[in-house]
Parts: C-alpha cells; structure tokens; sequence
C-alpha cells in the first residue's frame, strides 16, 4: 500500500452501526451516542435543579477521574501519584491568576502546562518499570511534590493560596457569577472528555490497548512501546493538571490537600467504581463520590468509613464498575 | 552466493536460569520456506522469539540482510523487517478484525494491500467487525497471518500455525503458505507436523536440545523418513 495505514484506515473501515446525529465521528458507537446525549442533557439542565458550585465541583473530579482512566483504562497503568499533577496543576493555576493577573483560561492553561510538564519527567522515570513498581515510583515523585508544595513559598505552606480572583474570560465575561463560571467549566469537562475521547478511539489509542493486553506483542510488531506510554502519561497528567487548574479557579483556593496521597487514591477510586476503561465510568464514579462526600459530610469523619465500606461492596459485588456492570447488563460498551 | 537473508549463528539463549538455546545455526535464503522440525521443548519457538528479540539473554550472531540484530531491542528487529506469527496468535481482544489487520507500523514497501489480504482470507472480510476474541482459532490463525503480511516485512517467521485445527483449515494455510511464498515472502516455519511441513517448505532443520542436529531438503524427505520418525518420536 502506498500510504501509511494511519492515513488509509477509515475508508476502509466497514461501517458499524449507526451512530446518532452523527456522533459515531466522535468515535462513539449507538449506545455511547445516547449517554452521550444523556450526560449533555443532564449538563444542560444541572445548574437549574442543582447548586452550581456542586456540579462544578463534580465536573472538576470527572475530568480528573477521565484523565486518569486513560492511564490505567486504556495503557493499564495504575499511577499512584495523580495527586501531583491535579494539586500542582491547582497551585499554578491559582498563583497565575492571583500573583500574575493571568486571565482565567490562561490560568486553567498554565496549570495544564505544569501538569504536562510533571507528567514528562514522572512518567520517563515510571514507565520503566511495570505493576507495584510503577505504581510506587508514581507514589514516591507525588509525595517529593507534596513536600515541594509544602515547602515552596509561592504556595503560601499549610495556608494555601487563597483569595484566587475568578476574573474575566478573555478579560470579557466577569465569571463572578456561578452561573456563568459553570457554563466555562462544563466547556472545560466536555473539551476534555472529548479530547479523551478521541485520543482512545484514534490508531494511536488502538496501539495503546495493544499495549495493555499484550505488551511484547505490541514490541514486537514494531512499536516502542515506552514511547507510547509516556505521550499517554502526559497526556493524562496535562488533563489532570487543567482539572486542578479549574477547581482552583472554582473555590478560588489551591491547598495540599489536592497534591496529597489521599487525593491519588481518590481518584483510583472515582475510576473504579464507575468502571475502568469504559468511557462514561470516570464521570459515574466522580459523581458518586463527590455526591457522597457532599451529602454525608455531617457524619464527619465516618465519610471515610462509609466510602471505604461503598468501595469494598463495589469492588465485591460489580467488579465492572457501575457504568461497566450496567453496559454488561445492556449488552453494550459504554 | 551472497549472503543469505537470515544467518543464524551459535544462537544460545536463556530463560532466567535455564539454557535453551546450545548454538543454533540456520540459513534461510530469499523466497525460500524453511521449517524447523523438534519435538516438544527442543528450543524451536524459542529459536524464533530469540530472532525477534523476545528473550531476555542471548549470544551469537543473528544476521538480517547482513545487519547484525542479536542485541537489538524487539521493535528495531520488527521494523528491519521480520515478522512473527506467534503459536499464541496474539490477537488483540479489545480490537476488531480491521483494527488488528491495521495496527501493525508498516515497516516497508512490499507488504500486501488490503484488497490483496482479503482475496487471500476472505472469511476476514466477512468478520470485519467482528472483535478478536469472538473469532474461531482458524480465523485467529489467519488474522495473525493477515496481519504481519500488510507490513512489508520480507521474513516471516510462524510458529505452528496448524495447530489445533480443522484439516480443512490446515489446507487452507498451506496454500496461503504457498500463495505468500509466491508472492517473494520468505517463510521460516515451526512445525511439529512434517506431514505438512512437507506440502509447503523447501528445506527442513531438525532441532533437538537447543541446537539443529540434521538439515534435510524437500526432495530428500521421504528417503529420510527412517531418521525424521527417530528424531521426532512419530
């Protein structure tokens, strides 16, 4: 053949079943099309049934928990140190806008920034090793970023940076009101979500579930696969690193507690028990736990105790994950 | 005669401890189909993972087109043009037919088209769609075949594609042997079944214990039959 498969690919592919007002180009087959529909329907019309902050807050978490999934959904790695690039990208974000006067989507993008960057330089020390290993090297780095953030002056210690200005969008549109500041971020989500999206369902997302199946065999074709895994990593730690950015933004505070192991492990969580490698997983998993914390923070301290109860039942009785078990169920990928 | 395109010379290899591979000497030319015959364990699979780079220590001289590859990483050997059809199959569940055919990089100019690899597999036409794993083994087989001729590479290497199937199957990939062959592929085979090995190679080494102790040519087989039933047990 003349040209590379990449380029000939799609017109040769057969076509499937139809996707729906043709977001089959988006890569979705009919059921993720009607989910997807569902999710924008709900995106929509959230902010008038439900307390904005609240939905923002959950989208943050949505698209952390989807940039994570594209690590350990679609290469099969298990970061322990995700933390790093959601707090790091927080800060930054945070700092650009108090300290610089960054505009906002300048700021949201500096965090991404950070994130990419953390994310090259975590990811070629991690991927070199595979399992437990990588999951501890990932670990470690997150604590070492921790300590920065606790350490560096810019981060203002155990305080934080508070007091971040929401400004103006592209120094236009006042984001004071929630309502406005929810129609960027449900933009940011969706962009991501999208990006996400697209990546999975590309030839280079084709060679990344090679990867996670089969890896000598993926080396063996003729891929490096090392190569591959890192653009993965940054790519997810670049996303993580924007949702932080957002969230800074939304609460108009960066503290250690997004950067902190607690919040690696939460984010493992999310993808869990929303179902790992499914598309819409990430977001289900976000929104349950985020509603959990929500709505059960008048039982203290025991939120950690009824998550972790949640989890194990999950883990025990759906292994899929809530949006896994249910495209079982439905006989479709989600 | 100029170099043949796969030299292989005093190939030892080792699995953790265990050495498996004692010095392995083969040749194979180019447009020739070459199988390795050996019972169980004899170090036949291993010979060809060694020549892909897929075991972890190794020796020797492992030559492609007169490129030194036995210290090579996997994906270099794969993009200097050999190819393995592992006894496994290795095709992947989470993708399609079409996505499997596609994923391979293609290394070179030279490889089937995909018009051409459907007219040779037609029954992968009709499963396009199909994922990996809903496939039969003979399917499996020929995809895993399909899927490295696409590439460009000029030596494949398959690793007991008969195995576990249907005769009508096995007639199916001894012609696509042939029909490759034909085609200018060069074809380095394992093969436990000389009956068969028989319809599609030119030339057979029997391997025993990690090296090759007897090279018979094709013309030769029947009258060497006496020695092949003492080597292989059948």
């Amino acid at each position: 053949m003349a040209s590379g498969h990449a380029s000939t690919a799609p017109a040769l592919l057969v076509p499937e079943a139809p996707g729906l007002l043709g977001l089959s180009g988006l890569g979705f087959n009919r059921a993720q099309s009607i989910a997807f529909l569902v999710m924008l329907g709900v995106l929509l019309v959230g902010p008038f049934l439900l307390y904005p902050v609240f939905l923002m807050k959950l989208l943050c978490f949505a698209l952390f928990a989807c940039a994570f999934n594209l690590l350990i959904g679609y290469v099969g790695l298990l970061s322990f140190g995700h933390a790093m690039f959601f707090g790091m990208g927080g800060y930054v974000a945070a700092h650009a806008a108090k300290v610089w006067g960054l505009t906002p989507e300048l700021a949201i993008l500096a965090g991404g920034v950070v994130g990419a960057g953390l994310g090259v330089v975590a990811g070629w020390v991690a991927i070199r090793r595979q399992g437990i290993y990588f999951a501890m090297i990932t670990l470690a780095l997150a604590q070492m970023v921790y300590f920065f953030c606790l350490q560096a002056p810019f981060t203002g210690g155990e305080d934080g940076i508070q007091r971040v200005p929401r400004g103006a969008l592209f120094g236009a549109i006042d984001l004071s009101s929630d309502l406005t500041l929810y129609w960027v971020v449900a933009a940011v989500f969706l962009a991501g979500f999208l990006f996400i999206n697209r990546i999975v369902h590309s030839p280079f997302g084709q060679v990344l579930k090679a990867i996670r199946e089969n890896e000598p065999r993926a080396t063996s074709l003729g891929y490096r696969t090392d190569d591959y895994k890192l653009v993965a990593f940054t790519l997810s730690a670049t996303l993580a690193g924007i949702a932080g950015g957002t969230k800074a933004l939304l609460f108009g505070i960066a503290t250690l507690t997004d950067v902190y192991w607690a919040m690696s492990g939460e984010v493992v969580l999310m993808t869990l028990v929303g179902g790992l490698g499914t598309v819409f997983g990430p977001v289900v998993g976000a929104a349950v736990i985020v509603t959990m914390q929500n709505y059960l923070a008048e039982f203290g301290a025991w939120v950690t105790v009824i998550q972790g109860v949640i989890f194990v039942a999950c883990v025990l009785a759906f292994r899929a994950g809530v949006v896994g078990e249910l495209g079982r169920i439905l006989k479709v990928r989600l | 005669m100029a170099e043949p395109l796969l030299k292989v010379e005093n190939l030892e290899a080792w699995y953790g401890e265990s050495h498996i591979l004692h010095g392995m000497d083969i040749e194979v030319r180019e447009g020739e189909v070459v199988t390795l015959l050996g019972r169980n364990g004899a170090g036949k699979t291993t010979t060809l993972r060694s020549i892909m780079g897929l075991v972890g220590r190794r020796s020797g001289s492992v030559r492609f087109e007169g490129q030194e590859l036995v210290g090579a990483r996997s994906d270099r050997i794969a993009r200097a043009g050999i190819a393995l059809c592992p006894e496994e199959r290795g095709i992947f569940a989470s993708l399609d037919v079409t996505e499997n055919l596609m994923l391979p990089p293609k290394v070179r100019d030279g490889g089937m088209d995909l018009d051409a690899i459907y007219t040779l597999f037609p029954n992968l036409k009709e499963r396009a769609r199909s994922p990996g794993t809903k496939l039969s083994g003979g399917e499996q087989q020929m995809l895993a075949i399909a899927r490295i001729l696409r590439t460009g590479a000029k030596l494949l290497m398959l690793d007991e594609p008969t195995e576990g199937l249907a005769p009508v199957i096995v007639q199916q990939i001894g012609r696509t042997i042939r029909e490759i062959k034909e085609r200018g592929f060069t074809v380095l085979l394992v093969e436990q079944n000389f009956r068969f090995a028989q319809t599609v190679a030119d030339r057979h080494y029997v391997v025993e214990h990690g090296r090759v102790v007897d090279a018979v040519s094709n013309a030769e087989l029947s009258g060497a039959m006496g020695r092949l039933h003492e080597y292989l047990g059948v």
